[in-house]
């Protein structure tokens, strides 16, 4: 495999007394779906925002391309190349999809000393970007509120991967989503992958995780126990790792397995 | 997975028709026309059409328009501003303090004047992002204070609360007549002497037309409409408007400065009440600590009815200067429709509510609100 587009070495960070990372390490590369599992409260939030340069780690060290990196502001980070899509994403319900594609990085046409918003270029652009994503727009001007909660996450990775994103790190998208709703966003996910995009995964979803993942790195209480590769690892050894093993093994065993 | 290649067969067609009145403005294009139909029914021949009777509720409704705009970008962008009507008292009577009792030439008073009421407008900004208290009650303040002022500064200066001789102090002026002066002159006149337009029969004005040229009060509001249609369709400022008002974290989070553009809508606000104020003071003459009243409610009522959401995010400034076209019309109409004027709120009213169900409904079907 290539090399790592990002390296988080040992990354502590404590929120005055409370330790939420405890030292961990993880490697991104180019073209691969990193999948970060974790139960509720394992520090997943707090790893993928420290890489997004929310956090600054209390110690630790981020290299990224090579270099090692000191994010101060999300805005470094975006600069740089790494886009999140939250779970509650920044898509604006009201607003057309192409005002929504291009808000803050609106194109422009000028005429002298006037700076217009290139609504022509935005619409082909979106409704291009949209088909490659596989979802049909009735135009551009259609609005975002009409659209599903997975076209909606669907618009949103078509436009981090469109202004550049390298890294792209999805927080919990499928967690509010229907199944075949789910299943759109895991097919957007792996076609990302093959453009060579560092996509990172986070869930708390087990099945989710194994259908696009291709490594898994499970936290747990604000640590980590390796990386395993596709292949090597079951969903039930994951599930055992992300809930700390013992305890849900007995409550698996009354509900019958089907956690 | 789905390779969608053609079209989704859950998307409705929609017809051109359908489409095209799908838009935020429908609700004032239809109450524009159901205003104009019902006056042309019960008040055509009370002289609401001729002339005369144009200009009055033109004048009128041109007023309200340029109010509605500044309300509305500042709506679609997610704030209210309530001190709008004591703005307009504010700046009038400053006019009249530095340009009749100081003495200052005109234009340096109008110019001042804009400066420090616009320097409130980005107050009442700053203090609404800094703090995020909601702007109703932070323009709520500024609306008591601006008020007291208006009355105290007169009072203590002048002992009185009503300024004139702004027309004579603004003879000569250069900058004054953009405000004041009426253009068109000579093609009024030669419609009145073809008889087009009527002319006074009697009188020391005997031979001229009734109608003598359009004030620049209709001038700045039909260019201050075109400006914020422009502004907030075209540019990418306007995108910055939209995406203020829609969710504030989601625009900031992509990058949008929603602090500076809210600041810079209120400042927006303010610049319209003043223009507002300065074409009022020029055409009375003088000042009073009561002008102004209850504008700020017109305005958003003017700006609602033209289909934006007082939530913010949605809506069209087509939308509010037809709003504005609306109020005018009606407030004037029922003056020649001769109905006790008491009714012109019951008929407000009926227009408010029957023009906002019918917004909601269309938006509802434009965005996929639920």
């Amino acid at each position: 495999m290539n090399d790592p587009i990002i390296q988080m070495k040992n990354i502590q960070k404590h929120f005055g007394s409370v330790i939420a990372l405890a030292g961990v390490s993880v490697d991104i590369r180019g073209g691969e779906c990193h999948c970060l599992l974790g139960d509720n409260g394992a520090g997943k939030s707090t790893f993928i925002k420290t890489m997004s340069g929310v956090h600054k780690p209390t110690s630790g060290e981020i290299i990224f391309e090579g270099k090692p990196m000191n994010f101060t502001r999300p805005r470094d980070a975006i600069e740089a190349g790494i886009a999140t899509v939250h779970q509650h994403l920044a898509m604006i319900p009201l607003m057309s999809v192409s005002r929504n594609f291009f808000m803050g990085n609106e194109p422009i046409k000028k005429f002298g000393p006037i700076r217009l918003f290139d609504h022509d270029h935005a619409n082909e652009i979106t409704m291009r970007e949209m088909k490659k994503m596989g979802i049909n727009l009735r135009g551009p001007d259609q609005a975002v509120g009409t659209l599903s909660g997975g076209e909606r996450q669907t618009v949103a990775i078509a436009r981090a991967v469109h202004f550049g994103a390298k890294v792209l790190i999805l927080d919990e998208p499928t967690s509010a989503l229907g199944v075949r709703q789910t299943s759109n966003v895991l097919a957007t996910i792996d076609k990302v992958r093959k453009q060579g995009i560092a996509v990172v995964f986070i869930t708390h979803n087990v099945r989710h995780a194994m259908a696009v993942g291709d490594r898994f790195t499970v936290l747990n209480r604000g640590q980590t126990h390796g990386t395993a590769m596709k292949g090597e690892i079951t969903p039930e050894e994951l599930q055992d790792l992300m809930a700390g093993g013992q305890e849900l093994a007995t409550l698996e065993g009354s509900l019958g397995g089907t956690v | 997975m789905s390779d969608v290649s053609s079209g989704d067969e859950r998307i409705k067609e929609m017809s051109k028709v359908r489409k095209a009145l799908m838009r935020p403005e429908l609700g004032g294009i239809v109450g524009t026309v159901a205003v104009f139909v019902f006056f042309g029914l019960f008040a055509f021949d009370s002289g609401m059409f001729n002339a005369q009777g144009i200009m009055n509720w033109s004048v009128v409704s041109a007023q309200f328009m340029i109010i509605a705009v500044g309300a509305c970008l500042l709506m679609i962008s997610g704030e209210f501003d309530l001190s709008v009507g004591s703005m307009i008292g504010f700046a009038g009577m400053m006019i009249a303090i530095f340009g009749v009792t100081l003495g200052w030439p005109m234009w340096i008073a109008i110019l001042v004047t804009f400066v420090i009421c616009v320097a409130f407008g980005a107050l009442n900004g700053y203090i609404v992002v800094k703090t995020g208290l909601p702007s109703f009650i932070v323009t709520l303040a500024t609306l008591f204070i601006l008020r007291g002022f208006t009355i105290f500064i007169p009072q203590t200066i002048e002992r009185k609360t009503i300024i004139g001789g702004i027309r004579e102090a603004a003879e000569g002026d250069w900058l004054a007549p953009l405000f004041g002066a009426k253009i068109g002159a000579p093609i009024f006149n030669w419609l009145g002497d073809m008889g087009i337009i009527a002319t006074f029969e009697r009188g020391n004005r005997m031979g001229e037309p009734v109608v003598d040229g359009i004030p620049m009060l209709m001038v700045w509001a039909l260019g201050l409409v075109i400006f914020g249609h422009w502004l907030l369709t075209r540019t990418r400022f306007g995108n910055w408007i939209f995406a203020s008002g829609g969710d504030a974290d989601a625009a900031r989070n992509s990058g949008v400065p929603v602090n500076a553009v809210k600041i810079q809508m209120f400042m927006f606000t303010a610049f319209c009440a003043t223009v507002f104020a300065v074409c009022q003071v020029m055409e009375f003459g003088s000042a009073g600590a009561d002008r102004g009243l209850l504008k700020e409610f017109e305005a958003i009522i003017a700006v609602v009815i033209g289909g934006a959401l007082l939530t913010g995010g949605y809506g069209s400034v087509i939308g509010a200067a037809l709003g504005a076209l609306i109020f005018g019309v009606v407030q004037q109409g029922l003056f020649f429709a001769g109905v006790e004027s008491s009714l012109f709120r019951v008929f407000l009213g009926v227009i408010l509510l029957a023009a906002v169900i019918l917004n909601t409904y269309i938006r509802r079907i434009i965005t996929g609100e639920r």
